[in-house]
Formats: structure tokens, C-alpha cells, sequence
């Protein structure tokens, strides 16, 4: 007799672990540690960061009425695509996540996206704005942001409402990013009436920008959208300023959203740019902390204000946990469901996502905001100009001539 | 028409700096034929020197000329003694290696504490303007340096007992020593020679744009066509063919699409490497 | 024949062994995060060995050797989703389009020695990357991205990368086979007497020019297909990812960290590069310097072991010097 009761309790010490090991979600995500990309990816990661510590300092997310606290395992992609596939498969198989996250860009979410199809895990995308991605039949891929054919519209919008017949150049760095950007951007501008009056690409490994400035400057323009990435669409901010380009209204994606921006000095005074986000942003939310409350607690943790970046890492935490908590279990088809049928505001914005099978998960309701350095008490800090329901400030146009 | 001049003009006064950032490179490669692949990185070093010496210290932006100097020079020197002493006359594969693991290092280490973000030196001096164009003071201030500082280079080595001393080891290596040439000490030289020019360059480029931690390669992959089309170890021509260079860039991009710039300074490298083996000015190689 | 001849030695049983522990280690379980692992380990070998034809035998150094992967890459994702043309049609295709540019660039720059083939390189690979982000049907710097509905023919995304893997693994031995099969032929020798002395090797009757032109043109065949194999796999290529020149260098390094020249070098250098670099990727506290130490591993190896590893263990066991080639 003695003997089975041994067995039992033995049967019931290896099931055991099963159970009690059990209350942790794994989340996966690759970022970009070393290489190109560091600086946006790792403030994507301490958004992540900063979610997970909140939400397991509550006691972690409620699933039905039961506690899991979440437990991230990342790796350094390099900022290049050619491990993500190994990455990821690792992440799944190995690491046993749950839900992941997304490399930081387009060209790195491609080949990912192919490992997480197959094994059927929902992967939230905040790095990459690209809309390819969503046309190629995929299922759980989701995008928190807003996508890159949008990226430059509310600039349209906000020039055309100072000087609907601007004249204007459109000059940008020939990566996927950027060309998508602007190759939606040519012909909004167009129908929204402006005079497109030079279109051109440069090579991201462009180190001078006289050349094309003074081309800028023989077709006559008097507006700039455009830019890449950092490096590039700082030196063209700055030769603008020093070449006299005299543009009313900049508008350079990615660069001046970087707080180092400011170092221009006077070449920095009057530049606008899209942004997801920007800590004065006020819409007012369903559920979760408002920019103001956001901004607060993550400056208390790390010291610095957050950016977009930061934002759009906590955005995808935050929606997650929403939708793992309507759907009340861990299951991915119940969570895409709870995902599908998301329509709600957040600090960061209107989150919805497209359900059609031809654009599946692409953001279909959060719109850029429109970001514009501008001179306060002598030095320049970030103010939001556009839409005029989220502004903090009255745009400044024409950018003025004795500066510029 | 004015606006083509304008970018001649433009491509011209950043060709000084081309020319320049390539001097280093060809030189060492002249003298000791070794292809330095920490060129790149020593630019940026020398960019970081200026912005943390303007941000320190306070100190006007050309005065960091001589630190720079100075410090480059010790750098290039230490970079002999760790990587290229053992490799000199070894198979070219092996310096390119030995430097190559260098610039890993010290890119994984520059990425690791500084990231990649953007650092940038206010330098706004007055220029001059043509019509609607404007020529930065900036940009025609650092091509004064660098025409300034490649021509004291020449001298140094056209006139200077060191100098001499740099040319006969570039000659022939053995029969310099034979005639008592301490060539070791002269290879340590040309490196830190080499490198100290490189900071310096990457000082000045600091003044004109917007640099990151990777902002090297961009120079790196200039500085290799500048020192094809120039002449290994010639410096005036490194000079001129940097110029060139300029020249090509400004006056390409009023016609051509922008994007077309590097395809056509590649084929012409190509080009040029495959019919002028020597570079476009190059006297036979090892006479400086 | 050739590989009759070479059938009747040990190493030949070796790479036989080698390959179908590669194809055999996975397959137990189904592996998927082993297999992952090892098609990194099995693309940086069939670079390497095919990189060896060049560098190891004739001791030109190509810095470019990437740009044949990543033209393999787009032609053969372009003849799958322009013609849609099956995988293995598409992949031959991409090996021969390939192999007739190698051609056409080395009828060029193969007069060239030294630092200047090796600049010439440099300035291919840029060119055809600055090149490719230009050319709009290819996508230009946007790259292009496959249906997901390539990998039904081949039985859906999970079987067709096991399909791709053991491809990949076939290529491999075909690398192997192909350098230790040169090496031990009269146009080996040749490829040899060139490395040793090109001029020397010219009067004596070796045809320089044609040798150097076949081994480039070689060299460029089954890296295309890799390169067509690895984009196949991950659906989507951009010019960014096709022409990385830090893998052309790492490639290099490998060659030089296994030691040149040598077949089974090759093989032990771009297993233990592969392995070194994923586990510095993926242990915490050392992703952030795995550039660093890289670095540090090379600049050690170059100053203090340049045979490589082989060279270390021909000069430790000379008996392995007839067996381990």
C-alpha cells in the first residue's frame, strides 16, 4: 500500500513544476544593440522596458482573473537582417516565447515575419512603418504605428493651410524607409495642389549636401520635405541654414526628433517633423497612463524625457496587455482576435488595425503628429504644431529669413 | 548656369578636405605598403577629439588644430607597434587584417559607449555669396587648412632630414638601413604621420557636417578612390585627385539624379584603377 | 578520373562524413533552432571554401566575394517572382547568370595584383550595390518581397525551410568537393604556381590569364546559389542585406582564422566564426562587445598564428598533413 502512495506523491511532485513554474509570459524581440540603428532601437527597448517593470510591479497582467508577470529574452540583431530568421526561431523554439515584438526595421521584419507566421505567433511591430509587409498574407503581424505612407501627410496638410501654392522640394535618402515616406508623399502634395518643383534621391552615404542644396536653391523652391535618417537629414538642415536656401518651411523626417538636433543652433530654429508621438501630445485616453502621467513616471525612472521611440515601445506593451486581458486567456487566436476588434485611444493616439485580408494589421486609425523646434526663454525646445487638436504651440511660418 | 558654378565651387572647397582625408592613408600606404583599414576610424576620432575639446574645454575650434595633431600622432604611432611591426613585409593580406581587426575594435568599442547617435560643431563663420548661392565661411576656411597643411607636408618631406629619411625607406627599405637609416623608428613616424593628418582631416570635416560614430566609412571608401586616382604616396596628388573628386560630385548633381553619384564614382575607380595602375598622377611608386 | 583518383583518399571520406553529419544532426527531433544554427554555419563554409579558390590558391584577395551571393540572391528571386520559374531552375539560373558576370568583371580587373585587385574589389561591390538601389525592377533600395505563396510548391513555409536547409547542406559538399578537387588537379597546380609566383609561373608555361579568370569566374557560382537559397528563405531581399560588406570581411577572416589554402581550414574556421558569433550575440553581457572581441580574436590570430588553425596543427601533428587537406 505504502508503495503506491509513494508513486503518487511522486507522479504528483513531476507534474508539479508544470504548474508552478507557470505564471510568467515569455516576450521575445531582437533589437538592435550595435550597428546603424542603436540609437531609435534602444529607445524602443527601454519603452519595452519600462512597461514590463510598471505592469509586473502591479502584480503583472490579470488573464481571467489569474496573475502572469512578464518576463522578456532579447538579442542584438546588429541592426542587419541576416540573423533575424536564426533570432527569432531561437526566441520561439528555445526561449518558448509567447508574443513578440519587433526588429526595429522594415528590412529586418520581412524575414522575421516568415519564422512567426509559421510557428503562429503574434508579432507586434513597432520599428518598421512599412506596408509591405502587411500585403503579403500574414496573420498576427500587427503595427502599432503609423505606417510610412503616412509619415509625411500632416506636413502636407499643415503647408497647404500656411501657402497652398508653396513650391516645393522633395529630396530624400534612397532606403526603403525614406523612398516609401516619400514616394506616398509626391503625389499627396500634388493633389493638395502644391507646385512639386524638384523631386530627387540621394545615397545614404551622402557626406555633402551643397550640390543638392544649390540645386534646392535653382528650382526655386520655398519648402523642403524630405531627409533619411540622422546623419544626412541633420547636414541638410544645416547647409539649408548656411547655404541662405531661405526655405518658409522644413519639414525632415527621423533627425530632428533626436534632442541632439538642438546642437544646430540656429539651423535647428523653425525645422518641423513628423513624429508618432511627442510628450506634449493630449489626447485623452481609454485606459492606461496619459502623456502627461507617461512622461512623469518614465523621466523619474531614467532621467531623460522620453521620445517616440520610448513611446511606441510602451504603446505596444500597453496594447498587448489590453488585448491579452479582453481575451482573457494566452491563446494566439484568441488574442488576435481581442487585437482585431481593438478601437481605442491611448496616450500615444487612435489605435485600430486594419482586418482586411489585404492589409492585415496595418494601422488603420493613428495619425503623425507634427513636431517644430521653436525658441523659448533663448533656447530651443520641441513644441507640437499639427493637427491643431493636439498642438502646444502655434506653428511658426514662415521660418524667418533673417535666421535662415 | 550660375547655380552649376555654385557647386563646382562647392565641390571644390570640400575636395580640399577629400584630399586631405586621403593624405594619410596614401602616404603610409606609399611608404610601406601597407593599407591602413583604421583610416576611417582615426577621422572619426579626430571628429570627437574637436567636439569633446569645444564642449570641455571651451577653446575655439581651429586652435584644436595642434592637440589633434599631437594626439593623432601618438595614436599612429602606438597603432605601428601593436599591429604593423610584425606585418610589415608580410603578404599584403596581413596588415589588411591586422588593420582591419584594429578598426573592429575600435568601432565595437566607440559604438558600445557612445552609440550611434548624431554630434554636431556649431561653426558659423561669414562666407561670400554669388548671386543666390552662398559658399559657408566654414567650408573655405578648412580648405585653406587643408591645402596649408598638405603643402607643409610636401616640404617636410621634400626638405627636412626626416623627411628624406621617410623617402629612402620608401625607396627601398634594406638599402636604407644599410646606409643607416633607423628604419623602424621611420616606419613609426610615417604611421603616426599618417594618422595624425587623418585626425586632423576628421577635425575639419567635424567643422563643416553632422558626424556619427560611423561616419568613418563614408571617408574611408572616399579616401580609397582620392588615393587610386592620386598616386600612392604622393600627397599633392592626393590633393589634386581629391579636388577631382569634389569637382565630379558638384558637377554631376545639377544634371544627373542624385542617386547616380557613388555608381559613377565607383565605375570611374574601377576604371581608372584598371587603366592607370599608378593613379592619374602617380610617379613611380616609392619615389615621394 | 579526378574524383575516382581522389575516392581512394581518407579526406575524401571525411567531407562525405562532414556533410551528412550536417544533413543527419538536425533531422533527429526536428531541430528547428539547431537548424537555424547550422544553414549560418553552412553559408559562411560554402563562402569561404569558394572565397579559398581565390585567395587560398592564387592569393588574390577578393574584399568583394559578397557581391556574388548577392546578385545569386536577386536573379534568382527575380526568376521565381517575374517568371515564376521553380526554385531549382531559378537557382541554376542565378549560378550561371552569376558565373558569366565574374566573368565579364574579371576579364577586367584580373590584370591587376596586389592592394590594386583588392581595391578593385571594393569598388565592384560598392558599384553593383549603388547599382542595384537604383534599378527600379529589382525594387531599387527598397528591395522586393516574395508571396508567401513561393513556399507552397514546396510544401508551405515549415517543410520548404528544411527543403531549403538540406539544399543548402548539398551545396556545401559541392563547395567542398569542388576546392579539394581543384587543389588536387593540374588546374590547381597552376592556380598554385601562380600564388607562389605569377610571373615565374607564366614562363613557365602555366596560361596565367585564363587560369586566373577560370578560378574567378568558379569562385562565383555556388555562392550565387547560396545567396538565392538564403533570400528564397527569407522572402524578401534589399540591397542592404545582399551586398553587407562586413560579411565580405568576415568571410575573409574566417579563410585566415582556418588557414588558407587549405580545404578542412576553411571548414573549422567558418564553423567556429559562426558559433563564436552566435553565442556572443546571444549571452548578455557579451553582445555588446562582440564586435570588440571579434576584432581582438582576429588581430591575435594575424600577428601570432597566421597559418590559421591549420597551420598551427600541421606544425603541432605533422602526420595530418597527408590526411587533412
Amino acid at each position: 500500500m505504502r508503495k503506491i502512495y509513494l508513486l503518487a506523491a511522486a507522479a504528483a511532485l513531476l507534474a508539479a513544476p508544470a504548474f508552478a513554474t507557470d505564471n510568467t509570459i515569455t516576450i521575445g524581440f531582437t533589437d538592435s544593440q550595435t550597428g546603424k540603428l542603436n540609437v531609435d532601437s534602444q529607445g524602443q527597448s527601454r519603452g519595452y522596458d519600462f512597461w514590463r517593470d510598471e505592469v509586473n510591479a502591479k502584480g503583472g497582467i490579470d488573464v481571467g482573473g489569474k496573475k502572469y508577470k512578464i518576463q522578456f529574452v532579447n538579442y542584438d540583431d546588429q541592426s542587419v537582417g541576416g540573423r533575424v530568421q536564426q533570432l527569432y526561431t531561437r526566441l520561439i523554439n528555445h526561449d518558448k516565447a509567447q508574443f513578440l515584438f519587433g526588429p526595429y526595421s522594415s528590412g529586418m521584419t520581412a524575414p522575421a515575419t516568415v519564422v512567426t507566421e509559421e510557428y503562429k505567433k503574434i508579432m507586434l511591430d513597432s520599428g518598421g512603418a512599412e506596408e509591405k509587409p502587411f500585403q503579403q498574407g500574414n496573420k498576427y503581424l500587427y503595427m502599432v504605428i503609423t505606417s510610412a505612407g503616412h509619415y509625411l501627410s500632416g506636413a502636407v496638410d499643415a503647408l497647404k493651410a500656411k501657402d497652398p501654392h508653396a513650391k516645393v522640394a522633395i529630396v530624400y535618402s534612397d532606403d526603403p524607409f525614406s523612398k516609401a515616406v516619400a514616394t506616398a508623399a509626391i503625389p499627396q502634395a500634388k493633389a493638395a495642389g502644391l507646385d512639386v518643383v524638384m523631386e530627387a534621391s540621394y545615397a545614404p552615404s551622402t557626406t555633402d549636401f551643397g550640390p543638392i542644396v544649390n540645386k534646392i536653391i535653382s528650382s526655386g523652391a520655398d519648402a523642403f520635405l524630405g531627409g533619411g535618417h540622422y546623419a544626412d537629414g541633420a547636414t541638410l538642415a544645416r547647409q539649408l541654414h548656411e547655404q541662405k536656401a531661405r526655405m518658409k518651411f522644413m519639414a525632415i523626417l527621423v533627425a530632428p526628433s533626436d534632442n541632439k538636433f538642438a546642437e544646430l543652433g540656429e539651423g535647428a530654429l523653425g525645422v518641423t517633423f513628423p513624429s508618432q508621438w511627442e510628450p506634449q501630445v493630449s489626447y485623452k485616453p481609454d485606459f492606461g497612463p496619459s502623456s502627461a502621467e507617461f512622461v512623469k513616471a518614465f523621466e523619474a525612472k531614467y532621467h531623460q524625457v522620453p521620445d517616440y521611440h520610448a513611446a511606441s515601445g510602451y504603446a505596444d506593451g500597453l496594447i498587448l496587455q489590453h488585448a491579452i486581458e479582453q481575451a482573457k486567456s494566452l491563446d494566439t487566436d484568441k488574442v488576435a482576435a481581442a487585437l482585431n476588434a481593438t478601437d481605442a485611444t491611448i496616450f500615444f493616439g487612435h489605435i485600430k488595425f486594419a482586418v482586411d485580408a489585404g492589409n492585415h494589421g496595418l494601422q488603420a486609425a493613428h495619425s503623425m503628429v507634427l513636431g517644430q523646434w521653436q525658441k523659448e526663454n533663448g533656447k530651443l525646445v520641441k513644441q507640437v504644431v499639427w493637427p491643431e487638436a493636439a498642438a502646444s504651440a502655434k506653428m511658426l511660418y514662415p521660418i524667418p529669413a533673417t535666421m535662415n | 548656369m550660375l547655380g552649376f558654378l555654385a557647386s563646382v565651387i562647392d565641390g571644390v572647397l570640400v575636395g580640399f578636405v577629400y584630399g586631405l582625408a586621403a593624405m594619410g592613408l596614401t602616404l603610409i600606404w606609399g611608404v610601406m605598403d601597407v593599407v591602413n583599414l583604421t583610416h576611417g576610424v582615426m577621422i572619426v576620432c579626430g571628429m570627437f577629439a574637436l567636439y569633446a575639446l569645444i564642449n570641455t574645454l571651451g577653446i575655439p575650434p581651429y586652435v584644436a588644430l595642434l592637440p589633434v595633431l599631437v594626439g593623432g600622432f601618438i595614436v599612429g604611432a602606438g597603432l605601428y607597434w601593436l599591429a604593423i611591426h610584425r606585418v610589415v613585409g608580410r603578404p599584403a593580406l596581413m596588415s589588411l587584417l591586422s588593420t582591419f581587426s584594429v578598426n573592429l575594435v575600435l568601432v565595437g568599442l566607440g559604438t558600445a559607449v557612445l552609440g550611434t547617435g548624431l554630434f554636431n560643431v556649431d561653426v558659423s563663420i561669414p562666407g561670400f555669396s554669388l548671386g543666390r548661392y552662398t559658399f559657408p565661411g566654414a567650408h573655405i576656411v578648412a580648405a585653406i587648412m587643408a591645402a596649408l597643411i598638405a603643402y607643409a607636408l610636401y616640404l617636410f618631406l621634400g626638405h627636412t632630414k626626416i623627411g628624406k629619411a621617410v623617402r629612402a625607406v620608401a625607396n627601398n627599405r634594406e638599402a636604407a638601413e644599410l646606409v643607416g637609416v633607423p628604419t623602424t623608428r621611420v616606419l613609426a613616424f610615417t604611421v603616426g604621420t599618417g594618422v595624425a593628418i587623418a585626425a586632423v582631416a576628421g577635425m575639419l570635416i567635424a567643422t563643416l557636417f553632422p558626424f556619427t560614430v560611423l561616419s568613418g566609412d563614408d571617408y574611408t571608401l572616399k579616401s580609397f578612390v582620392v588615393t587610386v586616382l592620386g598616386g600612392f604616396g604622393n600627397p599633392l596628388g592626393a590633393l589634386f585627385a581629391g579636388v577631382a573628386l569634389g569637382v565630379l560630385e558638384g558637377a554631376i548633381t545639377p544634371f544627373v539624379p542624385v542617386s547616380w553619384t557613388l555608381v559613377i564614382e565607383f565605375a570611374l575607380f574601377v576604371v581608372v584603377l584598371i587603366a592607370f595602375p599608378g593613379g592619374l598622377f602617380a610617379p613611380r611608386r616609392g619615389a615621394l | 578520373m579526378l574524383l575516382t583518383r581522389l575516392a581512394r583518399r581518407p579526406f575524401f571520406w571525411i567531407i562525405a562524413l562532414t556533410i551528412a553529419l550536417f544533413a543527419i544532426a538536425p533531422a533527429i527531433g526536428w531541430d528547428v533552432d539547431m537548424r537555424e544554427t547550422l544553414v549560418l554555419d553552412a553559408l559562411y563554409i560554402i563562402l569561404a571554401s569558394n572565397l579559398n579558390i581565390m585567395l587560398g590558391y592564387t592569393g588574390y584577395i577578393n574584399f568583394g566575394s559578397i557581391v556574388f551571393f548577392g546578385l545569386g540572391g536577386y536573379i534568382c528571386l527575380w526568376l521565381v517572382s517575374a517568371f515564376s520559374l521553380p526554385l531549382v531552375v531559378s537557382l541554376l539560373g542565378a549560378g550561371v547568370g552569376v558565373s558569366l558576370l565574374a566573368l565579364i568583371f574579371g576579364l577586367g580587373i584580373l590584370r591587376l595584383r596586389g592592394h590594386f585587385f583588392a581595391l578593385s574589389t571594393i569598388g565592384i561591390i560598392e558599384g553593383t550595390q549603388a547599382f542595384v538601389q537604383n534599378f527600379n525592377p529589382w525594387g531599387g533600395s527598397a528591395g522586393f518581397y516574395l508571396d508567401t505563396g513561393v513556399f507552397k510548391p514546396l510544401g508551405g513555409p515549415a517543410q520548404a525551410l528544411w527543403i531549403i536547409y538540406f539544399m543548402m547542406i548539398a551545396v556545401m559538399g559541392l563547395s567542398l568537393y569542388l576546392s579539394y578537387a581543384i587543389k588536387n588537379s593540374k588546374f590547381g597546380l597552376g592556380l598554385l604556381a601562380i600564388g607562389q609566383n605569377e610571373d615565374a609561373a607564366a614562363i613557365l608555361g602555366v596560361p596565367t590569364p585564363l587560369y586566373k579568370a577560370l578560378a574567378y569566374c568558379t569562385s562565383a557560382f555556388l555562392p550565387a546559389i547560396a545567396g538565392g537559397l538564403f533570400f528564397f528563405k527569407s522572402a524578401y531581399v534589399e540591397p542592404a542585406s545582399a551586398f553587407d560588406l562586413t560579411l565580405s570581411t568576415e568571410v575573409i577572416v574566417v579563410t585566415m582564422l582556418g588557414g588558407q589554402g587549405t580545404v578542412t581550414g576553411v571548414v573549422l574556421g567558418a564553423y567556429l566564426y559562426a558559433e563564436l558569433r552566435s553565442y556572443l550575440l546571444t549571452t548578455a553581457t557579451f553582445s555588446n562587445f562582440q564586435l570588440v572581441i571579434s576584432g581582438a580574436l582576429l588581430l591575435l590570430i594575424v600577428l601570432f598564428f597566421p597559418g590559421g588553425l591549420m597551420g598551427w596543427i600541421y606544425s603541432r601533428f605533422p602526420q595530418t598533413k597527408k590526411v587533412l587537406e
